[in-house]
C-alpha cells in the first residue's frame, strides 16, 4: 500500500520554526505544512493590505521560507500553507524572490485566490451566526470576508506541479487533506476517506499540541523535553489509515493521550465537523499505541459536504482600554479590592463612557470569576486588572489612566502599573451558498 | 475524590463557545464519567462562567466526553475583556469537580 508522510511544521503564526526544520531534515517527509492563519488574523492581514498593497500575507513567511526551503527543495519536499493570509499572489510572489535569491531557479509556486468573499457578502445580505445582526448591518465597519476554501484548488496546484502551494482562509484540516487527495487520487466524493483523511488534518494542524504541547501536568501528565518539541508527522496510507508520530530523538511525547485531547480540540458535535470538503463524523474514532511515539488512529468516516461555505467576517468592534497594578505581602488582596473599588468609584465619578467593564484580581479570580474561585487561600501577591469596552480610543485611554493613578492616588504600595488602550478586530461568521465562491490557481516560477 | 485523578482534559474555542473534554486514563472508569460528569453539574461548576446551555457528547471508544458550552467567553474570543479570552484554563477548573466514588461500583 502507498503512504505518504506528512509534517506539520506550525500551528499557528508565531509558532516556533526549528521544529519545522528538523521536519525536513530528518522526518523523511514528502510534504510540509504550514497552517498560520487564525480566525482574526485574515482580518488583521486585510488591514495591513490597505495600507501597504504588497503586504498583507503573514509576516514570518519570509523567515519560514528561508529556514526550510533549502532543505524542501534538495528533498523534493511539498510546501502547502496558509501564509498568504489577505494577499497570496504577494506572498507567492515574494516566495518566489526568496527561492531566487537561496539559488533555486526552478521552482513553481502557486497561488490560490478567491476566498476573498466581501463583494459577493455585500451584494446580498446574510445572518450571522454568533448574534442577531446581518452583514449589512454591520455597515461601514465590515472589514473583510473570507471563505474556508475546500482541498481542490490545492489538489490542482499540486496536479500542476507547484512544489510551494499558498492560500488565504482555507480550511485548516484542506491543507492536509490536498497531499492526501493528490497523492492517493481520492474521489471527491468518497465520504469516508475524506472524513478519515479530515480526522488526520485536524489531529495534525496545531502541530505542537499533539506531540505534548498543551498537554504537560507535572506530576499527573509529564512531558520530557518541551523546550526541544517534536512536531507531528502522518503516516498517512492510501485507505486513509493513519500513524501519527514525531522525529526520533526530539523532545515531547506522541502518545494516546495527546492524541484524544486534540481530536476533541475545537470540536461541537462530533458526529457533525462540518468541512468544506465532508461532513466528517468522529464518534467511531479509535485510538491506539503501537509503538514508542507511534499512534495509530482509525475510524473517521463522513458524509456528503453541505452546500454552504463557512466565510469568517472580520469587523471593527469599537475599542478596549485596560490598566493593571500589582499588590504584596499582609493585607494585599484588601489593598487590591480597595484598589479595584476606587477605579470603579473613579470611572463613574469622570463619566468614562464604557458599555461593558470587568474588574479582576489575578491571582485570585480572573480567569474563572469570584465563584468558581471562592474557596482560594489569600496568595502572597495580586495584580489588580480593569478592562472595559469603549466607542472611541481616547475614552479607553482613560481606563488605565484610572488604573495608573494609584500609584500616588491609591492604597499602599501598588507596583508595576501598565496600560493599554486599542482597536478591536472582531470576527464573527456567516453560511454563503459554495457557488458565490470561484477559487484559482495562480502559477508564479522563481525563475529570474 | 477529585475528576483530575481519573481523567484528563482540554478546552478548545469557537467564537463564544467553549468546549471541554473529559477523558478517562483509563477506560474501567468512563461509566463513572458518564454517571458523575453530567451536563447539568457542569454548568452548575461553572457557575458565573457559562451563561448558554451545556451539552455533553458521549465518545464511548476512545471513554471521552465532550461538553460544548455557549455563551462563555465574554462574547466571543476576538472581542472579550477577559485576560484569558480563549478560555483556555478552562480545563483545569473542570478537573477540580469533586466526585463521589460511591458512584463507583
Amino acid at each position: 500500500m502507498r503512504t505518504i508522510r506528512i509534517g506539520s511544521g506550525a500551528g499557528y503564526s508565531g509558532d516556533r520554526i526549528e521544529p519545522a526544520v528538523e521536519l525536513a531534515e530528518k522526518g523523511d517527509i514528502q510534504y510540509l505544512v504550514f497552517e498560520c492563519l487564525g480566525e482574526r488574523t485574515v482580518a488583521l492581514a486585510q488591514q495591513a493590505r490597505m495600507k501597504n498593497p504588497e503586504l498583507g500575507y503573514d509576516p514570518l513567511l519570509e523567515e519560514r521560507l528561508r529556514a526550510v526551503l533549502p532543505i524542501c527543495a534538495a528533498k523534493g519536499i511539498k510546501i502547502v500553507t496558509n501564509m498568504g493570509a489577505a494577499n497570496p499572489e504577494g506572498a507567492a510572489k515574494k516566495a518566489a524572490e526568496i527561492a531566487r535569491s537561496l539559488g533555486f531557479s526552478s521552482l513553481k509556486i502557486a497561488a490560490i485566490v478567491g476566498d476573498d468573499v466581501l463583494d459577493a457578502c455585500k451584494e446580498d445580505d446574510f445572518p450571522i451566526m454568533e448574534f442577531d445582526g446581518s452583514i449589512r448591518q454591520l455597515g461601514n465597519r465590515l472589514l473583510s470576508a473570507n471563505a474556508y476554501l475546500r482541498a481542490e484548488p490545492m489538489t490542482d496546484a499540486l496536479r500542476g506541479g507547484a512544489d510551494i502551494v499558498i492560500t488565504g482562509r482555507a480550511s485548516d484540516p484542506a491543507l492536509f487533506l490536498a497531499p492526501m487527495i493528490h497523492a492517493f487520487g481520492w474521489s471527491m466524493d468518497d465520504w469516508n476517506l475524506l472524513g478519515q483523511g479530515t480526522v488526520a488534518g485536524h489531529l495534525l494542524e496545531c502541530a505542537g499540541q499533539i506531540t505534548g504541547g498543551y498537554f504537560a501536568d507535572p506530576g499527573c501528565k509529564d512531558i520530557p523535553d518541551l523546550a526541544r518539541l517534536g512536531f507531528p508527522i502522518g503516516e498517512v496510507g492510501e485507505d486513509g489509515s493513519l500513524i501519527v508520530t514525531k522525529v526520533a530523538g526530539s523532545g515531547g511525547a506522541v502518545t494516546a493521550q495527546t492524541c484524544k485531547e486534540q481530536l476533541l480540540y475545537e470540536v461541537h458535535d462530533p458526529t457533525q465537523y462540518l468541512q468544506p470538503d465532508v461532513v466528517a463524523d468522529f464518534s467511531q474514532v479509535r485510538v491506539e499505541e503501537i509503538g514508542p511515539d507511534r499512534v495509530r488512529v482509525s475510524g473517521g468516516r463522513g458524509s456528503k459536504r453541505t452546500g454552504t461555505l463557512k466565510v469568517s467576517v472580520g469587523y471593527l468592534d469599537g475599542f478596549i482600554g485596560e490598566g493593571q497594578i500589582s499588590y504584596a505581602g499582609p493585607g494585599a488582596l484588601a489593598r487590591a479590592k480597595l484598589a479595584l473599588e476606587i477605579v470603579r468609584q473613579r470611572l463613574n465619578l469622570t463619566g468614562v463612557a464604557t458599555s461593558e467593564l470587568r474588574f479582576d484580581l489575578i491571582g485570585v479570580d480572573s480567569l474563572h470569576g469570584a465563584r468558581v474561585s471562592a474557596h482560594t487561600a489569600e496568595p502572597y501577591e495580586v495584580r489588580v486588572r480593569v478592562a472595559g469596552r469603549t466607542e472611541n480610543l481616547r475614552e479607553a485611554g482613560r481606563i488605565g489612566n484610572e488604573v495608573e493613578t494609584l500609584y500616588t492616588n491609591g492604597p499602599a504600595a501598588g507596583g508595576g502599573a501598565w496600560k493599554s488602550a486599542r482597536d478591536v478586530v472582531a470576527v464573527a461568521s456567516v453560511l454563503l451558498p459554495r457557488e458565490l465562491a470561484s477559487p484559482q490557481v495562480r502559477f508564479f516560477g522563481s525563475v529570474a | 475524590m477529585k475528576l483530575r485523578e481519573i481523567a484528563h482534559s482540554r478546552t478548545g474555542d469557537k467564537g463564544n463557545t467553549s468546549n471541554i473534554s473529559v477523558i478517562a486514563y483509563e477506560a474501567k472508569h468512563y461509566p463513572l464519567l458518564l454517571r458523575a460528569v453530567t451536563s447539568e453539574r457542569v454548568k452548575a461548576h461553572f457557575a458565573g462562567v457559562v451563561e448558554g446551555d451545556v451539552v455533553r457528547y458521549e465518545l464511548p471508544n476512545i471513554s471521552a466526553l465532550n461538553f460544548v458550552m455557549t455563551g462563555t467567553l465574554g462574547g466571543g474570543v476576538t472581542r472579550s475583556l477577559a485576560l484569558d479570552a480563549h478560555g483556555k484554563s478552562l480545563s483545569s477548573a473542570l478537573l477540580d469537580l469533586e466526585i463521589e466514588a460511591s458512584l463507583d461500583p
